[in-house]
């Protein structure tokens, strides 16, 4: 613990916190495409394999879906892969995501979340994201830059576990994140190694012990498999968890599958991600002081879903907002994660009043005083129904 | 058959010189579901024999996909790979780059010469997979590109690809009052390949097996420079309407006719590596063919006359006449 204390922070938005991890992760290949606001993460990367800091092949690839066909195969051949993209490269990418999970490939990539066209915006919101949900990814979300850092390394070491091989999403908001600078422990490749040492691919395409991957499966069998990933899936939960308890332990820094701030006494909660949670920390003590006793529920670790965690914070208080910077169109909730959240409240009898708000949409311009306001509106559910999605923000 | 290390590049360098020359290995073994007189299980066979068992093959879904890898089965004894339709030249690159990082860092012995060989349909090539070979050709990434192509998509239905000649019937481009078959000419996915220098390009036959051979060793050996691309033409019983057992003969009939002229581009250097002095008409390639069975006389024309361009221009790229005059029957 001693060596902890020495270590000084270093200026880093989280692209370059991002890359700095896999700089520090000794990543073998890259494969990756410019978009924006992911890009920066590759240009660092670049710099790092060109300045010999990193020996990894870098593949230069003409598109997003070449990126991660490239990335799976290299992760499938025994490598360490990583890519790196945002929206509308997610979503060129949609096919090889079901393909990545579904072929089982440890391939960890960062998402800078940003709109989908049309028509076109470069901003942030996370339709990207709850587009590719059901991919079959392990999904986490961070909040700050060092979260960031700290994420890709633990997502190498859920991936890599022979008990889950599957891929991971470490997603975080696009400019409001991606382009901030904050700082950033980094702790070099020596103690990252340590803690997450490479794990070939078990099962990887070598010829002395030939193995055909990505066969066709009839009806008869693939059922079976898909029912693999299920029970993958549900298995990666306590490893996310294991992970960050050890990851805790070797660098005093842990986050747990979903954090709960200022709950203690909060008969609310808004349940937001990435930077509207880090925002909502730094607001709540505001609200509280204006008489509205309102949490913060972090969704973290998204795929697989910590139910047992949602469970235990959301038993006791009387409302739930849920912000959605999605949409899911004429949906009965229009916003996705409030449509899960509604399934979960009825799956798990809980006895909240669910308020389900969209905003942020393009990156509409969330103020401080509209996010008290979320506070209010939180407050506000506690005794009033709110049947239908409230479109926070929108000029009708 | 002789095998020799170069210096310095570790590369297995195979020359066939006869039928006995090929390795007896089998590497892409039966029991497959291809179609009875299919052809391209014909190439799978001598190319792994070719490659031998240090290789990876990486597939783009098509025929050969489907039909050697039923679940839980595989005809193949080399490690092979295939994840979808449009990403076979980017699956390559993540795979050989891979081979190459692993091998620097320790990861795997270095001197472990695994070669790898992508291998995909006319759709997975010239139609949906084209970006993605362009990629990896572009990038220079080692791996040999083996298309074979049945000049349309035959796993699907006979459906119309980039790569289906002129007049040719197909699923979706049926002869009707209006339409008479495909009414668009072949791409020349050769030559937009050679387009990205690469070391070394060809065509190749099933029916001329010492020819195709060789190209896939020549293929094999410039990856230490570049990638290589062998355009393996694939008669198709299914999709072209023809007797089962007749797969070889018309495959010979297409280069006999001029319609599938045998030629290597080494280094830059064009080379007819099966000339023909005199050419059979078009017309005999085209009757055995139950695609081409709606042809009017004057449509049959049509085609001889692009093949004879197509023929003038190959001449010319030789700098001499190796493809000679129709001869029509006495």
């Amino acid at each position: 613990m001693e060596e902890l204390k020495t270590r000084r922070p270093i200026p880093l938005s989280t692209n370059y916190a991002i890359a700095y991890a896999a700089r520090d992760l000794d990543v073998d290949v890259v494969s990756a495409y410019p978009i924006t606001p992911q890009t920066t993460v590759v240009e660092k990367v670049s710099e790092f394999v060109a300045n010999g800091e990193l020996d990894a092949a870098f593949i230069h690839v003409e598109s997003e879906h070449s990126a991660l066909s490239a990335a799976i195969a290299a992760a499938l051949t025994g490598a360490r892969a990583f890519t790196a993209t945002a929206s509308q490269g997610l979503a060129l990418m949609h096919e090889m995501l079901h393909i990545a999970s579904g072929l089982r490939a440890p391939v960890v990539m960062s998402v800078a979340m940003r709109s989908l066209s049309a028509p076109i915006s470069i901003w942030n919101d996370q339709s990207d994201i709850f587009n590719a949900r059901d991919a079959g990814w392990v999904i986490m979300f961070v909040h700050t830059a060092q979260e960031a850092y700290d994420t890709v390394i633990q997502a190498y070491r859920i991936a890599e576990d022979p008990s889950v091989l599957l891929p991971v999403m470490v997603a975080y908001d696009g400019y409001v994140m991606s382009h901030t600078t904050e700082p950033v422990v980094v702790e070099g490749r020596e103690s990252v190694m340590k803690f997450a040492p490479k794990r070939q691919y078990p099962y990887r395409l070598d010829p002395d012990r030939p193995v055909t991957i990505g066969a066709i499966v009839p009806p008869e069998y693939y059922y079976e498999i898909k029912y693999q990933q299920v029970k993958a899936m549900e298995g990666a939960l306590p490893k996310v968890d294991e992970v960050d308890r050890e990851f805790g332990k070797a660098f005093g820094r842990s986050y747990g599958v979903m954090e709960c701030y200022m709950c203690e006494g909060a008969e609310a909660l808004i349940m937001a991600n990435a930077s509207y949670a880090a925002t909502l920390k730094s607001l709540l003590p505001d609200a509280w002081k204006q008489g509205y006793k309102v949490g913060l529920l972090r969704l973290r670790l998204y795929r697989p879903f910590p139910l047992r965690q949602f469970v235990e914070y959301t038993s006791n208080v009387k409302s739930l907002l849920v912000v959605d910077r999605s949409i899911s169109y004429g949906a009965p909730y229009q916003g996705p994660l409030a449509n899960e959240i509604a399934g979960a409240k009825l799956k798990e009898d809980l006895g909240f009043n669910l308020i389900s708000v969209v905003a942020g949409i393009g990156q509409r311009t969330m103020e401080n005083e509209d996010f008290i306001a979320l506070a209010r509106l939180a407050w506000e559910g506690r005794t009033r129904k709110f049947p239908e999605t409230v479109f926070y923000g929108v000029r009708e | 058959m002789s095998a020799q290390t170069p210096g310095g590049t570790g590369r297995r360098v195979l020359r066939i010189r006869s039928l006995y020359d090929i390795p007896r290995d089998e590497l892409f073994i039966s029991g497959h579901g291809l179609c009875a007189g299919c052809t391209a299980g014909t190439i799978m066979r001598m190319l792994t024999k070719v490659a031998g068992k240090d290789s990876i093959i990486v597939n783009a879904t098509g025929c050969v996909e489907v039909s050697t890898t039923r679940y839980p089965y595989s005809n193949w004894l080399v490690p092979w790979f295939h994840s979808a339709f449009e990403n076979a030249g980017a699956s390559a690159s993540g795979i050989a780059r891979a081979l190459e990082v692993m091998k620097r860092k320790g990861m795997m012995p270095k001197d472990k010469d695994v070669k790898v060989i992508a291998v995909a349909g006319d759709g997975g090539t010239v139609d949906i997979g084209l970006q993605s070979l362009s990629g990896m050709l572009e990038r220079r990434d080692p791996v040999m590109y083996v298309l074979y192509d049945n000049e349309a998509y035959m796993n699907t239905g006979i459906q119309r690809s980039g790569a289906t000649p002129y007049h040719a019937w197909t699923t979706t481009t049926p002869a009707g009052k209006v339409w008479r078959g495909e009414w668009r000419t072949k791409k020349d996915i050769a030559m937009i390949v050679e387009a990205h220098r690469i070391p070394y390009v060809a065509t190749a036959n099933p029916a001329y097996p010492m020819d195709m051979i060789n190209k896939f060793a020549k293929g094999l050996e410039v990856l230490d420079e570049g990638p290589s691309f062998i355009h393996v033409l694939m008669a198709c019983t299914t999709g072209w309407r023809f007797d089962p057992a007749l797969g070889i003969t018309i495959s010979r009939l297409a280069t006999e006719t001029g319609v599938f002229p045998l030629y290597e581009i080494d280094h830059g250097n064009f080379r007819v590596t099966f000339p023909v002095a005199k050419r059979k008409p078009v017309s005999e390639y085209l009757k055995l063919q139950g695609r081409f069975a709606h042809l009017t006389p004057q449509e049959i024309e049509e085609i001889q006359k692009l093949v004879d361009e197509r023929v003038a221009e190959i001449n010319k790229m030789a700098g001499k006449e190796v493809i000679g005059p129709v001869e029509y029957p006495k």
